[in-house]
Formats: structure tokens, sequence, C-alpha cells
């Protein structure tokens, strides 16, 4: 495929390449949870842009970090990501992973978290409970979804995906799940 | 630098993520109820993921065309170094809870001192897998109890798990050559810090559940040097069969 005229060198700044990066990476979203990209889910770290002088086009970096160690997903968007890049051009691609600093739902953006509710999924507390291990702890308030009420209690830490609760509400009796601190 | 200590003690952890993640993978579909069926099975899915990050650094380390898969499915028992705890079959709901709180809790301190390995990647691992193990841990604990501290049926079945799996604990705190070497190169983590935490919280625990534990007894060992029970080869000829029929096969 002919690198397209906007990615040339010559009429571009690297700066304008990552702006250009991050807007097809916010139409690359989670297989598992559709509504949210991968920049609304914080799991891109950086992207790193520099001249390719042999190509005379740009090689481009994207790190990302992954959700959960196992996340099956995980390779899935990275897969995704590599796609998107092709197809607008871009064949000196590399997808790598970093650890540390762990993901955490913090990194989850704010128009994520409205995306996440609006779709049924309780979005991560904004200021997340301390994880502990202690058993039996008292669990935090959580917004149902759809009725809004916070009268709703847990069922399972553990839901449909690594990254998910189970919980159900007392007033409109319907189950949800909760995006978990993390 | 081809370092052979450091491979061998990744792989130690490696290993012991990934056989307990099989072992907690043959519940899918056979949990007791659906939504602990599925708890099981996200944490398999874990530890599995904790396995293949260790695998791919010690790949990384290792050379020589090592990769994650061929660690993972070339590796005959005797190269293997996990700890025996992890190979003993699941026994019932009872045996597994109890193996995985023993075993969550053990991972818990570990990857909280291996946050601070002058490895950095190491550190990375443990950092980022310390936030799961922590649910792990909470599980566990709370069906511990629920189970100790519940029918006697449930009561009697706890004892029991107690009584197969406790000669199986000691190991964990008992350091193989390559793990002394990691701490004198200062990227191990030294057993005897941990294994302080460990008995206060099994001990907490377990009188919550009121169960009594076992004074000290023998203890089994030898895993973490190749020495296995039978049941591990049984693990690699269900795991390992495909890629040993059809080597290279990839979908
Ligand atoms: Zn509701």
């Amino acid at each position: 495929m002919e690198i397209p005229n906007k990615h040339r060198i010559v009429t571009t700044t690297s700066e304008e390449v990552k702006q250009a990066v991050l807007f097809l990476l916010e139409s690359v979203t989670d297989p598992e949870v559709p509504v949210l990209s991968v920049i609304d889910l914080g799991v891109v770290r950086d992207i790193i842009v520099n001249p390719n002088p042999e190509s005379g086009g740009w090689s481009i970096i994207v790190q990302v970090t992954p959700t959960y160690t196992g996340c099956p997903a995980m390779d899935v968007m990275k897969t995704t990501i590599r796609m998107a890049l092709l197809q607008a051009g871009f064949t000196d691609i590399s997808i790598t992973s970093v650890l540390s600093p762990a993901w955490t739902t913090d990194w989850m953006s704010e128009h994520g978290k409205e995306k996440l509710k609006a779709y049924g999924i309780a979005p991560p507390q904004y200021k997340q409970a301390v994880c502990t291990p202690d058993s039996f702890q008292e669990e935090e308030a959580i917004q149902c979804p759809l009725c809004h009420s916070y009268h709703t209690r847990l069922v399972s830490q553990f839901g449909s995906t690594a990254c998910k609760a189970l919980y159900q509400c007392h007033d409109c009796k319907e189950p949800f799940d909760y995006f978990k601190c993390h | 630098m081809h370092n052979k200590t450091l491979i061998d003690y990744t792989l130690h952890l490696a290993d012991n993520a990934l056989i307990i993640g099989h072992r907690n993978s043959e519940w899918c579909g056979h949990g007791p109820v659906l939504e602990q069926d599925i708890a099981i099975s996200n944490i398999a899915l874990d530890l599995i993921g904790q396995a293949r990050n260790f695998y791919q650094y010690a790949a990384t380390v290792s050379g020589n065309g090592a990769t994650e898969d061929t660690l993972a499915y070339l590796r005959d028992a005797i190269d293997f170094k996990n700890i025996l705890l992890v190979e003993l079959p699941n026994g019932d709901w009872a045996q597994t809870i109890l193996k995985q709180f023993f075993f969550s809790t053990y991972q818990y301190f570990l990857y909280q001192q291996l946050q601070n390995s002058k490895d950095a990647q190491l550190a990375a691992i443990a950092e980022k897998a310390l936030k799961e193990v922590t649910y792990h841990v909470r599980w566990s604990s709370e069906w511990v109890i629920r189970l100790g501290d519940g029918t006697l049926e449930s009561k009697n079945r706890m004892l029991r798990a107690i009584d197969e799996i406790w000669s199986y604990t000691g190991e964990m705190f008992l350091a193989a050559s390559y793990e002394l070497q990691g701490i004198r190169e200062e990227y191990a983590v030294d057993l005897s810090e941990i294994q302080k935490n460990w008995v206060q919280k099994i001990t907490s625990v377990c009188i919550e559940a009121t169960l009594p534990l076992p004074a000290d007894t023998w203890m089994q060992s030898g895993g973490k040097e190749g020495k296995h029970t039978e049941y591990l080869g049984f693990i690699l000829a269900d795991m390992q069969f495909l890629q040993r029929a059809y080597p290279d096969a990839d979908w």
C-alpha cells in the first residue's frame, strides 16, 4: 500500500503524526466492552513516532499495558491496533507491552466511564477503596446503572470477564456488571 | 548475559502459576454453582497470565530460540520447578479452596517482596500480579471461613482437606539452590521473611473458620528441584499432548 501523502516526513511533523495515531486509536475498541476504546480504557501508555530514513515514512511504537495479567482481550487489542495503523498506511509498526506502573482503573477516562454507564455497566468508583486481602470486607455502595439506586449487593467478586464483578439491584432486581476497582 | 540461576528462578515462579492455573481450569464447567465456577475460572486465567509473563521473560533471558510455548509445552516433568502443592489433584471443593488459599497467601507475600527485586522485569510482573492475587486471597479465605464454620459436612471436609494438604505447605519456604543464589544477587525473595507473614495470616483465618491447624509435622519436598509426584506427569500429558503430537501446531 502507498503511504498516504499526509504521513510523509516532508509534509508533517512527528507531533502531527502522533496526533493522527491517537485519533486512529480512539476507534480501536475493547472486544469485551465494545463501547470503550483503548484510549478510554487507559491501556495505551505511549505513542512514539520517529522518522524512518530508509522508507521515508514513519516508525510507530505503541506501548500498551494489560488491564489484567491474563486478559485474553489484550492480544485482540494489539492485533486491532496494528490493523488500524496498517489501514492508515503505516508499515513500520511495533506494539510493545509495559507492565510497570501497573494499570489501574483510575486511568480510565471520564468519557469512558460515562459510556460504560450508558452501556449498562457500573463504572469503577472515582476514588477506589484500598484493595486489601482481608476477608468479608464491607462492600462499596455501587450504583445500579439501570435505575440509579445505591441499594445493591455484590453477588460475586468475579464476573463475566476478569475486569468485572457481578452485582444485583435490590430495587429494580436486575443483575448488572461492575467494572471493579483495580 | 546468560544467567542460568535467574532462568531457573523465573521458571520456578512460572511453573507454580501454570500448574495451579491448569488445575483450576479443570473446574471450568464443573463448579458447585455458576458464580463460583466463574470465579475459579477467572483465577485460572489470572494465574496462566502470570505464567506467560514469567515464561516470556525466561525465554528472553535464555535466548537460543526459546519461547513461552517451548518452555510450557516442551519441557519434561524433571525440568519443572513447581512446588508439589500445586500439582496435587483438586479433590473436592474444600481441598481445592484450601490449596488455593495456602498458595494465594504465599503468592501475596512473595510478590509483595518481589516488587523490590533488583531485576526490574520480575519486579514489574509481581507489581501487576499482586493486585489480582489480592482478590484471590480474599475469595479463598472467605470460602475457608464459610466452609470451616459452616455445616458439619463442610467442616468435616475442610478437616480432611487440611490432613491431605498440610504436609505440602513446608516446601514453599524451603529455598532451592537457585533461590539462595537469587537472594545473594538480590533479585529473589527471602522465604524466611514471608513465612512469618504466611503463618500469621493462615492462623488468623483458620481461627475464624474454627479449624485447628496441625502441629509441626514432616513436610514433603522435591518439586522445586524437579522431583515430582506422579500427578505432574498426567498434567503434562494432558497439557502438552497437542504440541508433542503436532509440533508447532498453531491456530
Ligand atoms: Zn436498579
